[in-house]
């Protein structure tokens, strides 16, 4: 049954993103001042919101198993911070990438991209925790610890667009108040519908993130058994 | 009040060991003369532009050098089986923290503060100028590093490859208090007064420090015994 609801996941995922590359490559025109690569953005922005959400969730996750002491809730934690890695990276990229074009350089020293650099970094050493701990119990105790200290370190990004004075361009989204709205309705759709193919993507790799560690613990508890046979 | 005296109780034994083996504070001090006097290689720094920086340069050296204190702070309750003695006894393990974390923020600023006259005169800046500002922002910053490192002290205790993960794990977590602490210096060095320009990066650093002995507080039971 869990099998079938993944596939279909999969097919409306699949579907989806030809659907949105379709509509995003084909369908929009160039933008007046940015020309062709404003469409990175519509990649550029659901990296982001997915990997700030799916850090958000892996923090719910950490803060579940230390109330329970189940080890599958520790699995979700890990498997969905792996994946948000993945997308930060894509989000860090891409806006790279953009900012060759746009602004002459592929990195500017703005707070924006620098807290975003150093939630990559805190959320490696995450990664590499696990790596170095063997114990399941421990390791679902010590990463899960790490896990709330860097999401509190985000929460530090996420105000310090407003703290600092900043180069990154201020929000465009209908969503926000204030100087936001200034974007064209059809390409800011773009970009909220691969919010949706993008979203639904991470929950199928968490979910097959999540089969590859239960096949693990059950290795390790076969490896274990044989071990006292 | 049982609580305080076991709080006092713990960072006085801390105190007293790094006193008579002077380990940890012989170490970060010469280490900090290194980083200093390398420093001194990167830019010229008898020009103005090392004024605009100094602020910089000083974390840079004060977290590189503190941090050789703050690894050390669990790390040496191992031999002997100390540590577990120690989360054995009647002490709440946060006490146990709060206790480690005044003693190693002592030694901190003990060590930041032998520096900064060496700082003075290799860089030429006089740091006596408004000095009451320059220490305030030193001790709330010096608490920030003193908490995560010695929170992620005792997370990576018993791990293998201890050395190599605290680095990894508490420069990124202290980068926020490091920005405030840097802005801040940088315009006391400067000769220019806490003020409302600078505020925000004030209470930036007092929220740092709040936030994070709060969840360190809370924490440290999870960490140290499970």
């Amino acid at each position: 049954m869990r099998e079938k609801i993944l596939y279909a996941i999969g097919i409306v995922t699949g579907a989806l993103l030809v659907r949105n590359l379709y509509v995003i490559l084909l369908q929009l025109p160039d933008e007046a001042k940015q020309d062709a690569i404003w469409r990175i953005f519509c990649f550029h922005l659901p990296a982001a919101i997915v990997s700030f959400t799916g850090f958000f969730v892996a923090l719910v996750f950490s803060l579940i198993y230390l109330a329970k002491r189940n080890l599958k809730w520790d699995a979700l934690a890990a498997s969905a911070t792996e994946v948000s890695f993945a997308l930060a990276i894509v989000t860090l990229v891409t806006g790279s990438i953009w900012a060759r074009i746009i602004w002459g350089v592929w990195w500017a020293w703005d707070p924006r991209l620098t807290s975003y650099f150093i939630c990559l970094l805190i959320y490696s050493g995450y990664l590499m925790l696990r790596r170095v701990i063997d114990e399941p119990t421990t390791r679902g105790r010590l990463s899960s610890v790490l896990s709330i200290f860097g999401f509190t370190n985000i929460v530090i990004v996420w105000k310090s667009i407003e703290w600092w004075a900043t180069l990154h361009p201020g929000p465009v989204l209908s969503i926000r108040s204030g100087g936001g709205g200034r974007m064209n309705p059809a390409m800011e759709s773009a970009a909220w519908w691969n919010v949706l193919a993008i979203g639904l993507l991470t929950v199928m790799f968490v979910a097959m993130r999540m089969r590859q560690e239960d096949t693990r613990r059950e290795l390790d508890a076969l490896r274990r058994l044989a071990h006292t046979i | 009040m049982h609580y305080l005296r076991a709080v006092a109780t713990i960072a006085l034994k801390d105190l007293r060991s790094e006193f008579r083996s002077k380990e940890a504070i012989n170490a970060s001090l010469s280490f900090a003369m290194v980083v200093l006097l390398l420093l001194s290689f990167a830019f010229d720094p008898s020009s103005e532009q090392a004024r605009e920086f100094s602020g910089g340069l000083l974390w840079l050296v004060f977290a590189f050098a503190g941090t050789l204190i703050l690894n050390r702070s669990f790390a040496r309750e191992l031999g002997n089986d100390c540590l577990d003695a120690l989360l054995a006894s009647p002490l709440p393990s946060w006490a146990l923290y709060v206790g480690k974390c005044i003693s190693n923020w002592l030694l901190l600023m003990a060590l930041e503060l032998a520096c900064l006259p060496v700082f003075g005169i290799f860089y030429s800046i006089d740091w006596t100028v408004r000095f009451d500002g320059l220490l305030l922002v030193i001790g709330l910053a010096t608490w920030a590093l003193t908490v995560i490192g010695t929170m992620f002290s005792a997370l990576t205790v018993n791990l293998r490859l201890r050395e190599l993960m605290l680095p990894i794990l508490v420069y990124p977590m202290m980068i926020p208090a490091l920005l405030g602490a840097i802005q801040l210096t940088t315009d006391l060095l400067a000769g220019r007064p806490l003020s409302a320009d600078n505020m925000l990066w004030l209470r930036l650093l007092v929220g740092f420090d709040v936030i994070y002995t709060a969840l360190a507080v809370a924490l440290v039971d999870t960490v140290l015994i499970g």
